[in-house]
């Protein structure tokens, strides 16, 4: 019998690596992370989950004995947040090139300077490029799903990646949800057990991590990138096979209300639901109005965006990040781009908000929308525009 | 080869090969023989954790590798965290059936940069978490693999490419970090120093290391003729007067004992290892006698821990 | 000694690759003919050699391999010609000469 608990979404995410019956744990505690460490070294304490807490003396450290773990095969998971992230950042990068399929939970923080303990997605932005499975959760109960999900799909011998399960600081790891909790069987059917095919183990000995001379490296570089393409395919599946289980389907873009939309917002993460409040408001007085929530960022769902913006005419993105001297928003910048080609396309307009624990009102996102609208008409000479700043801002030209 | 065994004296040592022939090591490594060694000091059932640096560089060209046994590396300064999930993992995956159980060392290799600087964070890590791991630091006293810049563990006078001796400066201005000691400070049952000049000693004590229950450290000199600027057929001698001057002494700490393994009535002059050597061929008289100095007392300190903590 | 067929990088297409680069063919490194580096080379005395092993434990190279003899000798594929043994052998059997033209 699955039951409804109030839970938070480190406690949710503690609990997903429980029930996927983890077999070593090692994480370094940082806020607003520190509830998962927590909860996990708890259960360790109390012999509700069988696995190896090691607890490590930073971040660096915390994923290279990860590393280490999953290279004999064990089931792995940490967590960690902002400046967390950036410390272990070359790590990350090993995870996904040594292909090993790691799980680690970001309570996305913003990163200093100045020092924030607070929630935004720069540490996320951080790490587009490094080749892990990423997706953002909107609610605790994503936060649970998607622990469990990312083991599924990380661990398949057809993808061999690790996954980032994203989900925002403080607004959900320390707020209190319901969230259905499944049973261990429906779990021990969604999830089979990790079978690592290139264990280290005397029996039969392997090199892992060689170095790559100038003749060789590019090779091994497109082969990962070719091989986390297709891993879309797995990811795909693993969200209906969930589905199908726990009765709850994931998409890696979902529309809310879109059907005949001629303005659309895109957000991610737990800003989403406040979004679609100000949607809804909206169309109660007949705006022509709907939301995206980009769930899937890596590997990006180019071909799911350009379907879901298609009658579109003006696409407003969201971004809790400045890509300082970019194209303003990071994920705004990447919409743009997957759209460029497209022969018909909307009028990207980048919103940037929400920074260092900054709250989006269901005001502000309808301002958003009424200011991109504006922007659409008459034009902005600013590349991007931001939200909730105290004193107009200007002079973010090209 | 299997199970083969070459007897010298009254030594037994396996005739395999751990690192295979056709490495790229330097011509006359001292590491390279010290590394041999120790692999056949600690057999098939390893896993081997492998930091950034001579070793690794030298036996691990994609597509190729030297290595006949498990062996992993990733990055430059987690070695001691890499091998902690390791052996955590193992450990784990036995506990929980999900592996049958057997005797499986868990080993960390490393230069003395990627120990004594970089790598000392996750060392004491591991260290203070109780890991059953041996770790192996391998120094030859500089960056030797990226062309001979200075780390701690580089000796006071040495020249070095990042502190080199010159009108204003001798090279290094301090002393070497006392590697061994620091492992002796965080209460590990096996502690050791080790030189591939004696090398059944170096075989002995990487056994020991290995077979110890929880962190084992041994700290491997291993001399350079490319860095130190020697000729290559002197790796050997170089080894033994190292030893000999008291400069690198070889000892081991037990639970807390120290025993010292090799022990002269009088030490050899410390000019007799530094005149050989390029790297220190701009000292003075002076600076000769500020090292012959600190090598004394170092020397006296290491007898007063031996006579007090004594095996 | 016949030239063992060298395994590049340049044999590879990006579809040789294996999943996280790992190699699977353990010690395939010892195809690389080191004893191309060498500008010395030992020569071993027979007649003085008291079979001791010590230049077989002390070689940086593994190059020196026991004869079926139980001589000990350097496979020249591999020897670097460091001089190691030769300083090494209490008997003074092995000499380092220079390495003849080919």
């Amino acid at each position: 019998m699955s039951k409804r608990v109030g839970l938070e979404a480190s406690h949710a995410a503690a609990e997903a690596a429980r029930m996927a019956d983890v077999d070593v744990i090692a994480a370094y505690p940082i806020t607003p992370q520190t509830h998962i460490p927590e909860r996990l070294a708890e259960m360790v304490a109390n012999g509700e989950l069988n696995a190896a807490y090691i607890p490590v003396e930073s971040e660096h450290s915390a994923l290279s004995a990860c590393l280490g773990a999953a290279a004999v095969g064990a089931r792995t998971f940490t967590a960690t947040a902002g400046q967390g992230l950036e410390l272990m950042h070359e790590v990350v990068y090993v995870a996904s090139s040594m292909r090993y399929p790691i799980v680690m939970t970001i309570c996305n923080r913003a990163l200093s300077a100045p020092l924030s303990v607070w929630g935004d997605h720069s540490d996320a932005m951080a790490v587009r490029d490094t080749g892990w499975i990423q997706v953002f959760c909107q609610n605790n109960q994503e936060a649970f799903d998607m622990t469990l999900w990312a083991f599924r799909v990380g661990e398949d011998s057809r993808v061999l990646f690790p996954v980032m399960v994203h989900f925002d600081g403080f607004h959900l790891s320390h707020v209190t949800e319901p969230v259905i909790l499944p049973e261990q069987k429906e779990v021990d059917k969604f999830l089979p057990r990790f079978q690592y095919p290139f264990a280290l183990n005397p029996d039969k000995p392997m090199t892992h991590g060689a170095f790559g001379p100038p003749d060789i490296y590019a090779e091994a570089k497109v082969a990962q990138e070719v091989a986390f393409r297709k891993s879309k395919g797995v990811i795909i599946q693993g969200f209906k096979e969930f589905g199908d289980i726990f009765g709850r389907y994931y998409h890696p873009v979902e529309p809310y209300k879109t059907e005949g939309a001629r303005t659309l917002l895109l957000t991610m993460g737990s800003f989403s639901e406040t979004a679609k409040i100000a949607i809804d408001t909206k169309k109660n007085k007949g705006e022509s109005v709907g939301l995206l929530n980009l769930r899937l960022w890596r590997p990006f769902p180019f071909k799911e965006l350009r379907q879901a913006v298609k009658d579109a005419e003006t696409l407003i993105v969201f971004d809790r990040c400045i890509s300082f001297g970019g194209p303003g928003g990071p994920v705004s910048s990447e919409v743009r781009s997957a759209l460029y080609n497209e022969k018909e396309r909307p009028r990207v307009v980048s919103f940037v908000g929400g920074l260092g624990g900054r709250d989006m009102s269901v005001k502000d996102f309808e301002y958003v929308i009424d200011r991109g609208r504006e922007i659409v008409e008459k034009g902005s000479e600013e590349l991007f525009e931001t939200v909730g700043i105290r004193g107009k801002v200007t002079g973010i030209r090209g | 080869m299997e199970g083969k065994f070459i007897k010298i004296g009254k030594n037994r040592v396996t005739a395999d090969e751990f690192v295979a022939e056709g490495h790229s090591f330097c011509v006359g490594c001292g590491e390279a023989l010290a590394l041999r060694l120790a692999c056949k000091a600690l057999g098939r059932d390893v896993i081997i954790a492998n930091a950034t640096g001579c070793i690794e560089i030298c036996t691990s060209p994609l597509p190729l590798t030297s290595w006949r046994v498990p062996w992993i590396h990733t990055l430059f300064e987690n070695t001691a965290a890499e091998i902690s999930g390791i052996e955590a993992g193992l450990k784990i995956l036995m506990k929980k059936g999900k592996m049958p159980e057997r005797d499986i060392k868990c080993v960390a290799v490393a230069g003395d940069g990627g120990t004594s600087d970089i790598g000392m964070q996750a060392l004491s890590g591991a260290f203070e978490r109780k890991h059953d791991f041996l770790y192996l630091c391998f120094d030859n006293e500089a960056y030797m693999n990226t062309g001979i810049q200075r780390s701690s563990a580089t000796p006071y006078g040495a020249s070095t490419t990042t502190a080199p001796a010159g009108k204003l400066s001798i090279g290094q201005t301090t002393w070497k970090k006392n590697m061994a000691e620091i492992a002796v400070a965080h209460d590990i049952p096996y502690v050791a120093t080790a030189c591939p000049s004696y090398p059944f000693d170096l075989i002995n004590k990487v056994k020991k290391g290995g077979e110890v229950k929880g962190p084992a450290y041994v700290h491997i000199f291993s001399p350079c003729p490319t860095g130190w600027r020697y000729s290559t057929d002197l790796t050997i001698e170089i080894g033994r007067l190292a030893v000999e001057t008291g400069i690198f002494p070889l000892y081991e700490v037990e639970n807390g004992r120290y025993k010292l393994n090799v022990d002269r009535p009088k030490l050899r002059p410390v000019e007799e290892y530094l005149k050989p050597q390029g790297r220190f061929r701009h000292l003075l008289d002076e600076e000769i006698e500020k090292i012959q100095e600190h090598v004394n007392e170092e020397y006296a300190k290491l007898k007063a821990k031996i006579a007090c903590f004594a095996a | 000694m016949a030239e063992k067929r060298l395994k590049t990088g340049s044999d590879f297409t990006w579809k040789d690759m294996e999943v996280g680069n790992i190699v699977t063919e353990v010690g395939n490194a010892s195809v690389r003919k080191t004893g191309d580096w060498r500008t010395e080379r030992p020569i071993l005395d027979k007649e003085k050699c008291t079979k001791c092993a010590l230049c077989w434990i002390y070689c940086p190279d593994a190059a020196i391999k026991p004869s079926e003899e139980g001589y000990y000798e350097s496979d020249l594929y591999y020897c670097k010609g460091c001089g190691i043994c030769a300083s090494v052998c209490p008997a003074g059997a092995i000499t380092m000469i220079e390495e003849e033209e080919k």
